[in-house]
């Protein structure tokens, strides 16, 4: 599917804003991604999906390797080949009336959709969101901007809680959470709240991005799942962490 | 109209170009993008006598002309695929299937081969023996003549369907392992799966895949596949399918020029869901640039 970029601009250091236009019919859910071709590379890359409308598309995504290097060099005008609606997305009705929402760094991006969707359905969710330092802070006033209380935390302690984001969970109330960042994050997540609705959006290394390769597989309570087709979202009890 | 229509040992092909073993699934993924009736065939993802999981990922990795994979022939096992997966394809698809056997033991192979012989819908067993012989030391079957030769005996001797040996390119000649099939008495031969590969991340200095190693394809591979097709088409007199970085008609073309009957499209699928459809609406165009009028006619170079 053929996009047109509108806005490629950074939001801190390694952070970019990428704004497109073009048919969105494809998108169902929050959290579900796309995938980018990008040309030189032969795999696509899978970007969440941050926000998006009837004939635009919000993505934002963090400069980790080449790929994502040459995406930044994108410009207004320049067309962008996309698979769309890939992947289960965030269900909001697993959720309950006061959600939780955690992003760990470039985790954050597809909670801004989810957030817009639980305002949508008359929940009041909030929003817990870690970095590494205030430097890398981003997305947070666009949570705001909706009315969504957001609630910081950095490793080194330049901006809000110092710690990590379980450290900020005592202090919270919320009836279900939802999650998405690094590995380690989420399974500290996962241990800390157990017994509260938990749904939690993963990353795998994927070939194709929408069901054919098997390529990314992982072990689930009710068999093997394709984190492209029956994720990137897992209930926590589906997960089989220790 | 152009005769884009291929025969293979008997099964008629409305054109020649086949979705590749692994890269497919059982079709279902694609139907959403395309009426799968306008494929030649399908080679159905590699099925084996248990179900299997597979290797830990990460599974894939990215090369500058194609990727890595160490899925491991993940696959629900041969007696969900007959009782689920067939009947599903089965919706989408009305021409012949191709069923890929993958095995760990002869005994595993011939099982297989037993029970989807008999299933109407497939009218080629292709055999893949780029798997590990666990009875002896997990050398690959196709990485010897006299095993690879074990297989295809023990297959034909229950298979009521042609039988296509799937060989590996991880060989130093390739044209022993495929003699030795067709002496064995196989009816056709696919050719090539991937070849070994790796990567390694260097942030980390470590593999990107768990698995070490994976099998590389994709565009990189055509040049290395085109020459193993052109060799064992020279060296058989069976029929071959021909496969590796497919990804354009004149790919289809070119392959058949090296000999092969018809051929497979694998990692081109994965990047661009519609590749084997723009393929096969290319293929007249081209053929008429080329001023070939039925594909029947392309003959080895
Ligand atoms: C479902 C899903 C949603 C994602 N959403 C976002 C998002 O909204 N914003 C964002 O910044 N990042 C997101 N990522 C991670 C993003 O896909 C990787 O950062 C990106 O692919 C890295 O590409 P590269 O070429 O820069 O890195 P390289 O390391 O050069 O990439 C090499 C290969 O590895 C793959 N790869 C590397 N890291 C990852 C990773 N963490 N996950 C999956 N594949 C990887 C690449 O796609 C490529 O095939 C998401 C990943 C998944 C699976
Ligand atoms: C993700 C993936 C899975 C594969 N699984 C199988 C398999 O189950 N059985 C098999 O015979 N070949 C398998 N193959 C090999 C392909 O069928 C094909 O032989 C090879 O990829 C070369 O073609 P290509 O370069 O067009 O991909 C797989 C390839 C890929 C990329
Ligand atoms: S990435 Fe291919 S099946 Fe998930």
């Amino acid at each position: 599917m053929r996009f047109e970029i509108t806005e490629n601009e950074p939001l801190t250091d390694a952070v970019w804003d990428l704004r497109l236009t073009g048919d969105t019919g494809a998108i169902t859910r929050p959290g579900q991604f796309v995938q980018v071709a990008l040309p030189g590379f032969y795999l696509r890359r899978p970007i969440s999906v941050c926000a998006w409308g009837p004939a635009s598309l919000r993505l934002v995504y963090k400069v980790l390797g080449q790929g994502t290097e040459a995406m930044t060099h994108l410009q207004p005008g320049d067309a962008l080949d996309l698979l769309t609606g890939l992947g289960n997305g965030f269900d909001p009705a697993v959720l309950g009336d006061s959600p939780l929402l955690v992003g760990g760094g470039v985790g954050l991006p597809p909670l801004l959709g989810l957030a817009e969707a639980l305002l949508r359905a008359g929940k009041t969710p909030q929003v817990l969101a870690g970095f590494n330092r205030a430097e890398e802070v981003f997305l947070t006033e666009d949570f705001r901007a909706l009315g969504i209380p957001v609630v910081i935390t950095t490793l080194d302690g330049s901006l809000g809680l110092k710690g990590l984001v379980t450290d900020a969970l005592p202090s919270l109330r919320f009836d279900s959470l939802a999650a998405c960042g690094p590995l380690p994050m989420l399974k500290a997540l996962h241990r800390a709240v157990q017994g509260v609705p938990a749904l939690y959006s993963l990353e795998e290394r994927m070939g194709c991005g929408f069901g054919a390769c098997m390529g990314c597989s992982i072990e689930t309570a009710s068999g093997p799942a394709r984190v492209c087709r029956e994720g990137p979202v897992f209930r926590g009890e589906e997960l089989m962490w220790a | 109209m152009k005769d884009l229509s291929v025969t293979l040992s008997g099964v008629t092909l409305k054109n020649p170009v086949i979705p590749a073993s692994g890269t497919f699934g059982f079709g279902q993924e694609f139907a959403g993008w395309y009426d799968l009736n306008l494929l030649g065939s399908i080679s159905f993802k590699g099925t084996t006598g248990e179900a299997r999981f597979g290797n830990p990922t990460p599974r894939i990795a990215e090369c500058p002309a194609g990727m890595l994979n160490s899925v491991g022939l993940q696959n629900p096992g041969v007696d969900h695929v007959i009782s689920e997966e067939l009947p599903a394809m089965r919706k989408l698809f009305s021409g012949p299937l191709i069923a890929n056997i993958s095995g760990f033991s002869v005994d595993e192979y011939v099982r297989c081969a037993q029970l989807l012989t008999r299933e109407e819908q497939v009218e080629i067993l292709e055999i893949n023996i780029s798997c590990p012989n666990v009875r002896h030391g997990g050398m690959a079957f196709g990485t010897d003549p006299a095993a690879a030769a074990e297989v295809t005996r023990a297959v034909k001797a229950v298979a009521t369907k042609p039988v296509y040996m799937k060989l590996s390119p991880n060989v130093t000649d390739i044209t022993a392992i495929a003699r030795a099939c067709e002496e064995a008495g196989a009816d056709g031969l696919s050719l090539i799966n991937t070849l070994l590969g790796m990567r390694i991340d260097l942030n980390r200095r470590k593999p990107v895949l768990a698995n070490v190693m994976g099998g590389y394809s994709g565009p990189g591979i055509f040049p290395v596949a085109l020459r193993m097709v052109y060799q064992v088409t020279g060296a058989v007199s069976i029929p071959v399918i021909g496969m590796g970085g497919v990804s354009t008609a004149r790919d289809v073309i070119e392959m058949m020029m090296a000999g092969a009957k018809a051929v497979q499209v694998g990692a081109a699928n994965l990047v661009d869901p519609m590749a084997c459809p723009n393929i096969i609406v290319r293929l007249p165009e081209e053929m008429d640039r080329l001023g070939i009028h039925s594909l029947r006619e392309i003959t080895r170079v």
